[in-house]
């Protein structure tokens, strides 16, 4: 019998079987996924404490009913003609302070961008795709003017640059210099969303 | 010249497979550190409608999640087909998320509790009822920050 040399190797082949169970149970599990929407802003509960007193041109009423259809300024009106219809609103600018605006000066409609209000009323049986269709329009209203601007000054899209600033990732540097920008677009079009409280009607 | 001919002509030699768990560890380590375990089974159905205008929620640990929908299979029995609210792992009614939202807030460190995001998971199919119920509690919390959670698509998608 040959006498053994020291303790005998111990096979590591099978290292990698163990590994690789491991790996594809940590591969199932994994979810890499950011979310995303639409970021609002509810308003504060507390009333402001005077009054503050809106001409009714200067506010833009959209309205979904049960069903889904739209009464938009009292007249009915298909969800694929509201970004249009609202992009008008903002951008009317009766009053010629705004000299950005290219919409039509009618004095019946909004004063100036930035004190035109969108208000969205919705019925308590509306359905909730319906409802973030319509928010999305409006969203895309605002997007579409600050695009445009932003377009015209600095040469890129809003939304793009918006989401560098607020992407982690972007260095400092250039993050100080879009805040500026972005700051500004976002002055030009002052996102003014309010939601009512719904009617039970 | 019997020394040279010991070694048999035309065998290949193994590849050494020594390395191989070593790759695998380091596959293993990258998926182990991007991993993040669902904290929460959902138990409501939860499509969530299209849109366009979308950001992107960065930062996790400043979210709040708050999933609605109708309950799935197994809970309809005892829940109903009706939207309800899911709340971490449990059903809960609209005045029990004010709280949760108060409870949530004071688990997170001093630093972030003023900047959270509340995002709403709902299910395409639910009512703006309970929807405007939860916006109001949220009101009540001062959580004013929220977030419709959507996918990325056309938002028309959602009206068929």
């Amino acid at each position: 019998m040959p006498r053994r040399k020291g303790a005998p190797e111990v096979n590591a082949g099978s290292m990698a079987d163990i590994a690789f169970l491991l790996l594809i149970f940590f591969l199932v599990t994994t979810t890499i996924e950011t979310d995303a929407g639409l970021d609002r802003m509810l308003p504060p509960i507390e009333p402001p404490d005077q009054d503050v007193v809106i001409k009714q041109k200067n506010i833009f009423t959209v309205s979904i009913n049960r069903n889904g259809q739209l009464l938009v300024e009292d007249n009915l009106m298909e969800i694929e003609d509201l970004r249009e219809a609202a992009t008008a609103f903002l951008e009317n600018g009766a009053d010629g302070s705004c000299t950005y605006c290219k919409g039509k000066k009618d004095p019946s409609s909004s004063d100036n961008p930035t004190k035109a209000i969108i208000s969205l009323k919705n019925d308590r049986e509306t359905k909730y795709s319906t409802y973030i269709t319509v928010q999305n329009e409006l969203v895309g209203a605002y997007n579409d003017l600050r695009n445009r601007e932003a377009q015209r000054l600095f040469g890129s899209d809003f939304t793009t640059m918006e989401s560098k600033y607020l992407d982690p990732e972007t260095p400092s540097n250039v993050r100080d210099e879009l805040k500026d920008k972005v700051k500004r677009v976002q002055d030009m079009f002052p996102q003014k969303l309010s939601e009512a409280e719904t009617t039970t009607d | 010249m019997a020394k040279f001919t010991k070694k048999k002509e035309g065998d290949l030699p193994a590849v050494s497979t020594a390395s191989l768990p070593d790759i695998v560890f380091m596959l293993l380590f990258f998926f182990m550190t991007v991993t993040t375990m669902k904290d929460s089974s959902l138990m409501v159905a939860n499509t969530l409608p299209n849109a366009s205008e979308i950001k992107k929620l960065e930062k996790k640990d400043r979210v709040i999640y708050i999933y609605v929908g109708t309950p799935t299979q197994e809970y309809q029995k005892v829940f109903g087909t009706e939207p309800k609210i899911q709340l971490n792992d449990k059903f809960a009614n609209v005045d029990e998320v004010g709280s949760f939202i108060l409870a949530e807030r004071a688990k997170k460190p001093q630093e972030l509790q003023n900047v959270l995001t509340t995002a709403l998971k709902v299910d395409k199919e639910a009512n703006m009822g309970l929807i405007t119920d939860i916006k109001q509690q949220l009101r009540e919390v001062n959580a004013l920050k929220v977030n419709y959670t959507t996918y990325e698509g056309d938002a028309f998608n959602n009206l068929q």
